[in-house]
């Protein structure tokens, strides 16, 4: 009997399942929009299909009763919905969109950000170094970009009507302390960091995050890099001198070093092409730089940084009050920078970043009308900077932040003039919080507050910070900021007791951007409002105020021509000023009223060339001229400026190694830079302020060994 | 008793019914990869859903999850916009990840993930070149370890060095030399059964016959 039946169960029960169900339906995103390439699926079973152009799907399957169908699309997300396969009425599914970063909305305003693990940037690190005539000198990348000056005599980012001293540089959020080379006056010195030390900058010409402060313009915000991708060694040489590296990381990826030493002279260079200026000591430059990185879990990262430099150069050239005397002007630099920082996920959210820093510049100058002065004028200087930072970081929601922090600095000062001194120390606290607030993912607000206290200044600030920014769709958004922001005066005017008090600025930012895959249009408008600028006349006040007024264009596209990159900066700045000893408010000598660069980038991939130029236009600035009546205070103008940067690179293999060739070219043409006048005393002479020489050429040879770090060395130079 | 032997009976007959249907399905869906009419995005997406549909009702065999990654990454390379890449990508790392939790460390799927880092290099080749192109490199070494034999280790690491431009450490003599040592290797290549990964041959072939 079993016998017989047997092979009916065995073959019969199978064949009884094969009665066949048609399932179909469609499948829409929440404004109705048929989803193609969704895959819906019968679960338990290989059942399913996978939506066609016009969001329908059918499929059959053998399963029967009520069953659970899931539809998922990368994307979106998924859902599970229990149907009924006896009944034959079509599905209806909708999915609704997953936010992710690209889709989210970013607070923008007044900040370019270059970055690789952001999607939603302008710009790359990459594209900040590759820029003909920076010379991979972040602040001169930085200065093709819309708020920025063209400021040649004097270092720093002049920013939407502030002063150099007004923008302020931190590295992993702390500030940095003579983060340029010791210049002489009238000449703009590099800065000192390297942009390979990092992998995120960020550049606000405005309205930015409470988590900074002490800078009433702008702030320059640059994230050490991480571990390297692989070990790596390095060798240049150049026109100006050689330079040597070492990256290394372990065999388990979890810690590395790097060591980088370079030595520039500029001696054979100015022997051979003409300076304004003889050099009297060679310009030589020695720096070295090492760090150390460690995974100190899967979450935590612990950097140590340290840098040193030494230089100096002396310059003589015909003295402007002494005709047919000679001015001599000798200067020695010694620099260390140290920074560590920590960082950990706390778990639930929290995130804790702690950080310490500390700094030491010293300079020896001496400055001597030769023959005319019994004695040369000695300066020395020395400042030093010790702080810690912590910040605590939650998640809150899905994409909202709260960011607390603290930090303390101690920073001294000693100066000598010939017998005269001077010296302060400062402890200044400073406390922040701040929210991002995604009150949707289109829409995100983001409110913080910074409280300071200088002990110099004995008194305390609170300054609050506000923006939002909302995503109209895609690719664009608008946003808004305001912010107040205080800043010490500088050095020079603490170094004396003058009870002086914060310097304050006032922004508003109004900004609209669209961004897609190959352009960039971005435009935006703001109103400046400075209060209590420091006056040394009568006497040192507080009683200095001016205003700055703008409106900004940036426009990057790739796609236009092949293999070729562009962007067009333009910026209109209206601003006057009544500081130092200005007589009443007026247009500053740093301010031009219109300013464009064209950045333009070109790759030969036949040759392996690699082409750049950038060309910069500014309008005429104001200057100083003595022999004017006090009512036509800066009324004079310099030549319009006008300058077009070069630069051609190679890239081959030599050997084992990947090397490139570089050529640069700085100011081409060599048109005349008038960055403003000098008058002598008497007002009868004076001179214009140049550049050292009209053009700067440099050949130079790199070569890699490991990973191919090519890329980064063209951008060094 | 004779009622409970006529349970186990029809328990091992639906049993390897089951097993001969995953076979059997697998077989069908693994075949549509020799068609050159696949290799379009769209018929790429349905196949990679077939197999992840698959993956997921099964839940214990990798060979699915890493056909759907495979079909994923195939889908990255053909996809015009390039910000779409990403997410794909992500997805076809995902199911990949899934295949090695369940198979455990693979030459074959070390070629995948090698496979998935190249994709994502065409997204950005100028900041990305060096960041992929290492940890595809990294990834193929790997894969050799796992197994010598594998001829795919040489047709991803010759193609690697076929696109690569020459200045950027690319050759063109060198990557048809790995593409030859290929050919040799899929010569002889015995894959472990009906469904394991066999790709390639072809291609291999095509890239040969270029200048």
């Amino acid at each position: 009997m079993y016998k017989l039946f047997l092979p009916l169960i065995i073959f019969g029960f199978p064949m009884a399942l094969q009665a066949q169900t048609v399932v179909s339906g469609k499948v829409t995103d929440a404004r109705k929009k048929p989803l193609a390439g969704v895959n819906i699926s019968l679960v338990g079973s290989y059942d399913g299909a996978t939506s066609a152009k016009d969001g329908t799907f059918t499929f059959t399957t053998v399963e029967k009763g009520e069953r659970l169908i899931t539809a998922s699309l990368t994307g979106f997300g998924s859902i599970e919905v229990k149907t009924d396969l006896a009944s034959n009425a079509p599905l209806i599914l909708i999915l609704k969109e997953t936010v992710n970063e690209l889709k989210m909305v970013t607070i923008s305003a007044g900040s370019f950000e270059a970055s690789d693990e952001k999607k939603n940037t302008v710009l790359k690190p990459l594209d900040i170094v590759t820029t003909a005539g920076a010379n991979a000198d972040i602040v001169s990348a930085l200065k093709t970009l819309p708020g920025a000056q063209q400021v040649g005599e004097k270092e720093g980012l002049f920013v939407r009507g502030g002063t150099g001293a007004e923008t302020q540089t931190f590295i992993d959020g702390m500030l940095v302390r003579n983060p340029f080379s010791s210049g002489m006056p009238d000449f703009a010195a590099r800065g000192r960091f390297s942009p390979f030390l990092f992998k995120g900058t960020t550049f606000s010409s405005g309205g930015y995050s409470a988590q900074y402060g002490q800078g009433l313009s702008s702030a320059l915000v640059l994230e050490s890099v991480d571990l390297p991708e692989r070990s790596s060694y390095t060798l240049g040489v150049g026109s100006v001198g050689p330079a040597v590296g070492v990256d290394k990381l372990s065999k388990d990826k979890k810690k590395g070093y790097g060591i980088e030493l370079d030595y520039v002279n500029l001696w054979p260079y100015f022997k051979i092409v003409k300076q304004k200026q003889d050099p009297v000591v060679a310009p030589e430059f020695l720096n070295g730089s090492a760090n150390y990185r460690i995974k100190t879990s899967r979450t935590g990262m612990l950097k140590f940084f340290v840098m040193g430099s030494r230089g100096r150069f002396g310059f003589r050239g015909e003295s402007l009050d002494y005709p047919g005397y000679d001015e001599e002007f000798r200067l020695t630099n010694h620099y260390l920078y140290t920074n560590v920082s920590w960082r950990e996920s706390l778990g639930n959210g929290w995130k804790l970043q702690l950080g310490t820093s500390y700094s030491t510049n010293r300079d020896r100058i001496t400055m001597d009308t030769i023959g005319k002065q019994p004695e040369p004028t000695r300066i020395r200087t020395r400042q030093d900077l010790s702080q810690f930072r912590a910040v605590l970081s939650k998640n809150m929601g899905k994409f909202s932040v709260l960011r607390l922090g603290s930090e303390y600095q101690y920073a001294t000062e000693a100066s000598r003039f010939n017998q005269f001194g001077g010296e302060f120390v400062d402890s200044y606290t400073a406390s922040f919080a701040e929210a991002d607030v995604y009150f949707t993912p289109r829409f995100v607000g983001r409110l913080g507050a910074r409280y300071e206290y200088s002990s110099l200044l004995r008194s305390p600030n609170i300054a609050p910070r506000a923006s939002i920014a909302y995503k109209v769709d895609a690719k664009s958004q608008v946003a808004l900021a305001y912010g107040e922001f205080y800043q010490k005066p500088e050095q020079q005017y603490l170094r004396f007791d003058h009870n002086l008090g914060y310097m304050r600025a006032t922004h508003y930012i109004a900004s609209y951007q669209h961004i897609s895959q190959f352009r960039v249009f971005r435009t935006e408008v703001f109103y400046k409002q400075y209060h209590n600028l420091i006056k040394t006349v009568p006497g040192y006040n507080n009683n200095g105020k001016g205003y700055a007024k703008g409106a900004e264009l940036f426009w990057r596209d790739k796609k236009l021509i092949k293999n070729a990159d562009y962007w067009i900066s333009y910026s209109w700045l209206d601003t006057k000023r009544d500081h130092l000893n200005f007589p009443y408010e007026v247009r500053p000598d740093f301010a031009a009223e219109h300013t464009a660069t064209l950045v333009y980038k070109h790759f030969i991939p036949e040759w392996q060339l690699n082409l750049g130029a950038t060309y910069s236009f500014a309008t005429g600035r104001p200057y100083f001229n003595p022999n004017r009546p006090p009512n036509e205070f800066m009324a004079d103008r310099t030549r319009n400026l006008n300058t077009l940067s070069l630069n051609i690179n190679y890239l081959t293999t030599v050997g084992k190694a990947f090397t490139v060739f570089v050529l640069t070219l700085t100011n081409a043409v060599g048109n005349e830079q008038q960055y403003g006048f000098r008058y002598s005393a008497d007002k009868l002479r004076r001179r214009v302020v140049e550049p050292m020489a009209p053009r700067f050429v440099y050949i130079g040879m790199f070569m890699s060994f490991g990973m191919d770090r090519r890329q980064e060395m063209i951008d060094r130079q | 008793m004779k009622s409970i032997i006529a349970y186990f009976l029809l328990l091992a007959v639906v049993t390897a019914n089951g097993q001969d249907r995953y076979e059997a399905a697998m077989k069908q869906q693994v075949g549509l990869l020799d068609s050159a009419s696949t290799f379009n995005p769209a018929s790429l997406k349905a196949l990679g859903n077939t197999f992840e549909r698959i993956a997921d009702a099964e839940k214990t065999q990798w060979l699915p999850y890493y056909y759907a990654s495979y079909c994923l990454v195939n889908e990255a390379f053909m996809t015009e916009d390039k910000t779409k890449v990403d997410p794909i990508a992500d997805k076809a790392a995902l199911m990949a990840e899934k295949a090695v939790a369940l198979k455990g460390e693979d030459s074959e799927l070390s070629c995948l993930l090698s496979l998935i880092a190249v994709s994502r290099i065409a997204v950005d080749p100028m900041t990305r070149g060096a960041k992929y192109g290492t940890e595809s490199a990294e990834l193929l070494d790997k894969a050799k370890q796992q197994n010598p034999e594998n001829p795919r280790v040489y047709l991803l690491a010759g193609q690697n060095l076929l696109f690569t431009p020459e200045a950027f450490g690319g050759s063109k003599t060198k990557g048809k030399e790995l593409l030859n040592l290929a050919l040799q290797k899929f010569s002889t290549f015995k894959p472990e059964s009906g469904i394991s990964p066999r790709w390639g041959e072809a291609y291999t072939k095509e890239l040969l016959k270029m200048p």
